[in-house]
């Protein structure tokens, strides 16, 4: 976003400074944030790395196993295709919830101080954070688009169903993430935080149509899936990773459900931001 | 350099604090504080652990809201006009700010693009700080691997890229060697030269404060306890007094709480020490 004006680094008056301007610096810090810490992992990929491992097992091991057992996917999709899908969910699942911990750690550090001192609003701070989040979970997309191909699941490459995947992705871990920030400004401490995450990623994870469809959950069951984000992603991404894959929801309402429940968790997560500070 | 220049018009106070008071509960952790910053000072803020400076200081930085009372700097209110005072400071915290998983132009880079400075400035002013406080040839190494004072002057590059009105220095000094608490000084004294902005800083050496300050306040369990330059808080202790004996004479002896200096800060505190030292 092109901006105006020649002092914007010198103290300047909110008044002199157009709609345009602090929306260009809005823009800015956002991905300033970001930036940073796609900065960091380039300096560190080992994390991304480690991270491959679990949907490997998942994929490989549960995967093939639960491929023999018949009429778990439902109509004509192999149960690898229609667990894949769900891994790759899963997956960005996993590195988002425990994203609220990088929080902690910075508070505890007083990075976070510098951050909430900054005159970037608290919100641009959370997405830029939740957009790193995507960032991540982008890389975690790679692994499992190559190892759903080696396994011979009907993965679709077309372009824009691959864009529709990032941005499923992209979507997925900002919520998550955001979810986890969340958590982050309530717990406080680590050790708090990790008792939390654990019990919090499972019902997640299984309360959702990841490795199984809803068609065979108990209705109470079903209903707390209905109510679940994950659901929704899953269901965009199935719909949009696979040749043959289609949606249960709509790609519409899937996209709808995982911005609003964003846009949300943004707001409030704003506000308990700025109190870390204390 | 044509950025040397003070730019802004700027209000002959710097810090106006106003029965500035905040309570935690029962504590009152600073209790009704009414003070005077002067524009172009370095102005120090002593006193025991626990006495409320630092939450004196999270309170002017706009961390924390006041209880009641009121402060305004360089004119703009901390609590009406909280990103407008944001604009127009810079905070280097006691504890490690810098990420030392980036490196020192990364963690410039961030900065910069928080506080808004316009894409074809960022890179010359960065290098320039960078170069005057000493950090061109490690720009490009991990912050993390940075000494103590090395990183004391990246946080102190960061906190001033855009020229804040009043940079609130939380004890820099902290866990540095002799040698890195003279450079740290330096550099702060050339800023306060080169751009005529006030620095207020809190320190537990007292033979700092005593050379390097305009004025110091004495913050004794959440109150001001006296005001002055050095020379006038020591005449009033005595002819051939320190600033310790100052300290020692005018905190009073029960102060010793056990309210804000309690084991996490300590915890933090020390890791501080231990992560800049």
């Amino acid at each position: 976003m092109a901006k105006s004006g020649a002092n914007v680094g010198q103290p300047v008056s909110m008044v002199d400074r157009s709609v345009g301007q602090a929306l260009g610096d809005y823009v800015i810090q956002t991905l300033g944030v970001a930036a940073a810490e796609v900065q960091k992992l380039y300096h560190d990929p080992l994390e991304l790395l480690t991270r491959a491992v679990q949907p490997v097992l998942w994929l490989m091991l549960f995967g093939e196993v639960m491929a023999r057992v018949r009429g778990v996917a439902p109509g004509n999709i192999p149960y690898l295709d229609f667990l894949s899908a769900g891994i790759l969910a899963q997956s960005a699942l996993f590195v988002a919830i425990f994203y609220g911990i990088s929080a902690i750690w910075e508070h505890d550090l007083g990075v976070l101080q510098r951050y909430l001192v900054s005159p970037a609003p608290r919100s641009a701070l959370v997405l830029g954070k939740a957009l790193s989040a995507g960032v991540r979970a982008l890389s975690q997309g790679l692994i499992v688009y190559v190892l759903a191909l080696l396994l011979g699941v009907g993965i679709s490459l077309n372009p824009l169903s691959i864009l529709g995947v990032a941005a499923a992705i992209m979507l997925g871990s900002a919520l998550f993430s955001t979810l986890s920030l969340i958590i982050a400004c309530i717990v406080k401490t680590r050790e708090r935080f990790m008792g939390i995450g654990q019990v919090l990623t499972m019902p997640i994870f299984f309360a959702s149509n990841a490795i199984y469809p809803l068609s065979l959950m108990p209705d109470w069951l079903r209903a707390v899936s209905h109510a679940n984000p994950l659901t929704y992603e899953v269901d965009a991404l199935r719909a949009l990773m696979l040749t043959n894959g289609t949606s249960d929801y709509g790609l519409l309402l899937d996209f709808a459900v995982l911005l609003a429940v964003t846009a949300a968790l943004t707001a409030i997560a704003a506000r308990m931001y700025g109190r870390m500070g204390y | 350099m044509p950025d040397d220049q003070a730019d802004a018009p700027i209000p002959d106070a710097a810090v106006q604090a106003f029965t500035l008071t905040r309570k935690f509960g029962d504590l009152t952790a600073v209790d009704r504080v009414t003070l005077t910053i002067n524009q172009g000072e370095i102005f120090g803020l002593i006193g025991p652990n626990g006495a409320g400076k630092s939450t004196l200081i999270k309170m002017l930085t706009t961390l924390l809201p006041p209880t009641s009372g009121s402060a305004k700097i360089a004119g703009y209110d901390i609590v009406a006009q909280p990103a407008e005072v944001r604009r127009h400071i810079g905070y280097v915290p006691q504890l490690l700010s810098a990420d030392g998983s980036l490196t020192g132009y990364e963690n410039m880079l961030l900065s910069a693009r928080l506080y808004g400075i316009p894409r074809r400035e960022r890179t010359e002013r960065i290098t320039e700080a960078l170069a005057r406080m000493g950090l061109s040839e490690v720009a490009s190494h991990l912050a993390g691997q940075y000494s103590g004072g090395m990183i004391r002057r990246l946080e102190i590059a960061q906190s001033f890229l855009h020229r804040p009105v009043v940079l609130f220095l939380d004890e820099p000094t902290v866990g540095l060697d002799p040698g890195a608490r003279e450079t740290v000084w330096e550099h702060v004294l050339d800023l306060r030269d080169r751009f005529q902005r006030t620095m207020i800083v809190t320190s537990h050496h007292m033979d700092e404060i005593d050379k390097f300050c305009d004025r110091i306040a004495l913050i004794d369990r959440g109150r001001i306890a006296a005001v002055g330059t050095p020379a006038e808080l020591k005449a009033r202790v005595g002819p051939d007094a320190t600033l310790d004996d100052v300290f020692l004479q005018l905190v009073a002896e029960t102060s010793e709480t056990e309210t804000e200096g309690n084991y996490g800060e300590i915890r933090r505190e020390r890791r501080a020490a231990s992560e800049h030292g």
